[in-house]
């Protein structure tokens, strides 16, 4: 049960030294731990990409969750690009759209996949349909954007966290938008070493994000935060290939993700109990979804 | 490494709201009820920390009744577990604690029938893997690196030797080992973490040894 890799420092000097992409990588070391077939990996992460897909059609439809809190935004953002007055891009705002889609499907207690979590599982499937009318991906691509993904969510959930409840959202969509950074300048024909960049560049933007859930609920601010991820996925991957670095290396931006976590206090780590959730409006929108037993429960 | 699998970061496929306290949740009530190896007529459930703050708006309860229920992550009948439970004849109550917790998302559940009760504490830690931490008083310290087996016994000479004997057969390496009890010559339990992926026929084989109870396996 070899790793091949616990940082992304490893993780690039493999693919470097092998001439391989990032994707090869992982998909190289789930056979060796999993001691699975290539094919059997390979299936796996094609289901997981076909519920992606059907979250997607399924919330670009327009869905509503049970608490009528979120649901309906993606159909918005849809019809907006269609009316061509986009100012950020078409691409950008697609993007965003299918995050925010994924999402609200998610709130609706609908079939997502986690990337890496549920509450973040709107970024990579988003990131990926939209820049898939751009760039043309074959179906072997498509799964491979999501073994890339995973290669970096992999040194993230091992060496800092993937939970909210742990390190806060810069835990989940910052986690979310970064490994989503990475797999789009794979997919971009990037080198390994830029995917790492737009890793970093992205992480060092979402650090410190808090997670504060109104009412406990994975919806506000969690659909929207999914919207932005996606978008500074995006530029994040844009900078990379345009050539600019991070000053920090991506394991020691890593390392500060987590320690900020620690360092987060707990009415901040998805208790409901501080940040957007301890809000007027938020309190009273629980009081609304629970009664008023548990508003008081979070205004202690 | 608490996270072996790429599927534990892009996965798992699962009704939502939340990996860590919907999909994660469904899988500490699913491991509760192999352990207990049936369906239990009864479950007391205490939820700590973010579990108990927040479980009503992430479907963390009727997640972990769906797990009691024997249904998976991405099993839509989660959503209506509570109804499934009733037909079923499973009785169930949610304990909020306001203690707090060494892990943010800790439950503990009781569950039992007629033949028996059981008691297991599980953490949900992320993206919807979780961990077991106490099982029946006994306190795991599993790694989480490695499948584990989980094996309750008879405390009676020789039973630790025989399912050493038996994974040796078959060529499987021991990594790490725990064995407790809780009076002599009562109940108690295995814990063995091993290298290689252990088959259905080896379960069944490890069963079948004298003065074993019960065997279940952790894995991904």
């Amino acid at each position: 049960m070899d790793i091949l890799f616990s940082t992304v420092k490893e993780l690039i000097g493999l693919a470097e030294e092998s001439g391989r992409p990032i994707s090869e990588i992982m998909i190289e070391q789930e056979m060796q731990i999993t001691k699975r077939s290539r094919e059997d990996v390979i299936k796996q992460m094609e289901r997981n990409l076909e519920v992606m897909e059907e979250a997607v059609e399924k919330g670009l439809k327009g869905v509503s969750s049970t608490s009528g809190l979120t649901g309906g935004d993606a159909v918005l953002i849809q019809n907006y690009i269609k009316s061509g007055k986009s100012l950020s891009g078409d691409l950008l705002l697609d993007a965003v759209s299918k995050a925010v889609a994924t999402n609200e499907v998610n709130a609706a207690m609908g079939m997502i996949c986690a990337t890496p979590t549920a509450g973040a599982a709107g970024i990579v499937p988003g990131t990926l349909f939209a820049v898939k009318d751009k760039l043309n991906p074959t179906r072997e691509q498509m799964i491979n954007f999501l073994f890339t993904s995973g290669a970096f969510g992999f040194v993230v959930a091992n060496n800092a966290s993937i939970s909210g409840a742990a390190g806060g959202c810069q835990a989940e969509t910052g986690s979310a938008a970064s490994m989503a950074a990475a797999a789009i300048v794979e997919m971009a024909g990037g080198t390994p070493q830029q995917s790492a960049e737009a890793f970093s560049i992205v992480m060092k933007n979402m650090l410190g994000l808090v997670c504060d859930p109104v009412a406990g609920l994975v919806e506000v601010p969690c659909v929207k935060r999914n919207a932005m991820g996606a978008a500074k996925a995006l530029v994040g991957a844009d900078m990379a290939l345009a050539g600019v670095t991070s000053v920090i290396p991506t394991d020691e931006v890593i390392e500060a993700m987590h320690r900020i976590g620690r360092s987060m206090p707990s009415a901040l780590r998805e208790t409901a109990k501080g940040g957007l959730a301890a809000t007027p409006t938020g309190k009273r929108l629980e009081a609304e979804i629970f009664g008023k037993k548990a508003a008081e429960s979070v205004a202690d | 490494m608490k996270f072996r699998s790429v599927f534990d970061i892009i996965g798992p496929v699962m009704v939502g709201p939340s990996s860590s306290h919907t999909a994660g949740a469904a899988r500490i009530g699913r491991v509760a009820r192999t352990l207990f190896g049936r369906q239990p007529d009864w479950a007391e459930i205490r939820l700590y920390g973010s579990f108990a703050e927040t479980y009503k708006g992430h479907g963390t309860d009727v997640a972990i009744v769906g797990g009691l229920l024997d249904y998976d992550t991405d099993d839509e009948r989660i959503r209506t577990a509570f109804d499934e439970a009733e037909q079923v004849g499973l009785k169930f109550e949610f304990i909020t604690e306001s203690e707090e917790p060494e892990h943010p998302n800790t439950a503990k559940i009781r569950i039992g029938d007629a033949d028996g009760e059981m008691e297991l504490t599980g953490i949900s830690i992320g993206g919807g893997k979780m961990e077991v931490t106490e099982l029946n008083g006994f306190t795991l310290r599993l790694t989480g690196h490695y499948p584990a087996l989980l094996i309750v016994h008879h405390d009676r000479p020789g039973v630790i030797a025989s399912v050493a004997n038996a994974l040796a057969a078959d060529g499987i390496n021991i990594a790490h080992m725990e064995c407790g009890r809780k009076e002599k010559g009562e109940m108690a339990l295995m814990v063995i973490e091993v290298d290689q992926i252990i088959t259905d026929s080896m379960i069944r084989l490890i069963t079948d040894l004298d003065n074993v109870t019960q065997v279940s396996i952790l894995a991904d």
